[in-house]
């Protein structure tokens, strides 16, 4: 069953995540799409990650097509204007790529190329907009298209905003971003169950399915790096601790244990959860079967 | 000179569609020799305002809106009139716009679009910046520029990577868009941040012909362009 008709039928959706290499060498992608298929409805497939240049995602989401594994594929627009990007969403329709997740995306001077130019002709709204008249079957410009795809398109929103203004602008941009064509919703990573039941409180009535966001711990150092340089992250000092006082050979158990909980105290708050486990995509089957999913 | 150009009339109607009472603030510096804002286009602009049914409360034209002092000072005798209009309409560049929208209490809203800057930031030069897009967005932000104030240049909205109101890419930069909800939210002007914005208009952004033939700088040398700007509210609307 595809991640649409899952998510419209209102059953609960397992996403993970996966990057492409940076190399041609596609052995071990292979082998994790080998490993994820049939386990997870979906996995994203992340465009040039924190601006650091890597194999096409496109390329990468065919592939995933190829292994029998569904992709979301993952647009930015810091490296494509809007020709560009129309011009590879049209690509993935025919390579059978079904669902795009449409990101502004990072600074360019944030990744291992920061001399490159950020294009950002179009952001995260303005691109769902236009997969939305592109399934419509026009460009951007009102051209007649030859033939129209159908993405089930999602976007992302995050959990934890310290500031009023933060979560009222996040609030905004969901709506937004729904009624630009958004038809689902990933999370940022989440480690505090209340500030998800805040979001939800307010982002339930939108009836746009949401799946939460869960990044397994693998240590504490990774917690706090996370807490320090990854937006809308905040790993609570109780967690870190937990994964401190872990003994060394057991520490991934406690890391792996925990997103499971996670997981099992907030899925009856949402429609599905993405469990971005960072090249740890071998341990999602794990998860899963612990959080009882 | 800074060097900007009247937003079609159109634009201008659509976007004060629920105000009743408006205010009409120009400059006498730049606007008046661009013709977009001098005494003249603010007269023409009031009997237009009129005849399309709106109440003109009052109109001041203010030598360099680009300084808040001169903005606070040029203003101090029009309070009542200002307060009596539901929005206050401003015909000069991108920086004046900005320095008027955060001098009075009250949404503000740009009449002109800015071209060019002559690599000025105004001649009594503020905290202001001015993108030069030539398709000026202060009407949807509460008079803070998205583009110059959110270091990415997002006009939908915050990325979220903010700590503690503070930009992800630059630390020792407020969040613009942190800037603008606050703003808003002070004007009683938040329903705006459903405002839905269409991609910029690259062509608009460019250095026309004209410009790259005349000293860069000259901006008063410009020849006028022949035809009207389009207009982006039929675009929209067509769309």
């Amino acid at each position: 069953m595809s991640l649409r008709s899952k998510l419209e039928s209102g059953q609960f959706a397992v996403s993970c995540e996966f990057g492409p290499v940076k190399g041609t060498d596609i052995h071990e992608l292979n082998e994790n799409i080998e490993i994820l298929k049939g386990k997870v409805d979906a996995a994203n497939v992340t465009d040039q990650q924190s601006s650091v240049m890597r194999m096409s995602g496109l390329a990468t989401a065919a592939l995933a097509v190829q292994g029998g594994l569904e992709p979301i594929f993952q647009m930015t627009c810091r490296d494509r204007n809007r020709i560009a990007l129309q011009s590879d969403l049209l690509g993935a329709w025919v390579l059978g790529i079904k669902n795009v997740l449409a990101l502004t995306g990072d600074m360019a001077s944030k990744g291992d190329h920061p001399q490159a130019k950020d294009v950002f002709d179009l952001d995260s709204v303005t691109l769902l907009a236009t997969i939305n008249t592109l399934n419509s079957g026009k460009d951007l410009s009102g051209n007649e298209l030859k033939g129209a795809p159908d993405f089930f398109s999602g976007a992302v929103v995050k959990v934890e905003n310290d500031t009023e203004a933060s979560f009222e602008l996040q609030i905004a941009k969901m709506q937004k971003k729904i009624a630009a064509g958004a038809r689902f919703f990933q999370t940022q990573a989440c480690y505090q169950p209340k500030s998800f039941e805040k979001l939800m409180k307010r982002a339930d009535k939108f009836g746009v399915p949401v799946m939460v966001g869960v990044i397994p711990l693998k240590n504490a150092g990774s917690a706090r790096y996370m807490n320090a340089n990854v937006a809308g992250i905040h790993v609570p000092p109780e967690l870190i601790d937990i994964m401190a006082k872990a003994a060394k050979e057991d520490r991934e158990k406690v890391g792996i244990e925990m997103a499971a909980n996670l997981i099992k105290n907030m899925k009856g708050m949402c429609q599905g959860v993405h469990i971005m486990a960072v090249a740890w995509e071998k341990k999602v089957p794990e998860i899963m079967a612990l959080a009882g999913l | 000179m800074l060097y900007s150009e009247q937003k079609h009339f159109d634009e201008v109607i659509a976007y004060l569609e629920k105000d009743k009472s408006v205010f009409i603030v120009g400059c006498d510096g730049c606007a008046q020799s661009s013709g977009s804002g001098g005494p003249q286009q603010v007269a023409e602009m009031q009997q237009k305002l009129t005849e399309a049914g709106k109440n003109v409360t009052g109109t001041k034209s203010v030598d360099f809106l680009c300084s808040k002092a001169l903005v606070k000072s040029g203003l101090r005798g029009k309070v009542d009139q200002i307060k009596a209009a539901d929005a206050v309409l401003v015909l000069t560049c991108g920086i004046g716009i900005q320095a008027v929208a955060a001098s009075l209490n009250k949404p503000v809203y740009p009449g002109c679009n800015t071209v060019n800057l002559g690599g000025s930031r105004g001649e009594w030069e503020g905290s202001e910046r001015c993108f030069e897009c030539g398709q000026c967005l202060l009407w949807h932000t509460g008079g803070v520029c998205p583009l110059t104030a959110c270091t990415k240049s997002l006009v939908s909205g915050a990325c979220g990577g903010a700590k503690n109101g503070k930009c992800e890419v630059s630390p020792d930069r407020d969040c613009g868009w942190e800037l603008i909800y606050t703003r808003l939210k002070e004007r009683g002007n938040l329903e705006r941040l459903a405002d839905m914005m269409h991609p910029l208009d690259h062509r608009k952004l460019r250095l026309r012909p004209e410009m790259i033939d005349t000293p860069r700088f000259a901006v008063e040398n410009f020849p006028k362009p022949p035809a009207p700007p389009e207009n982006p509210a039929e675009e929209v609307k067509a769309k």
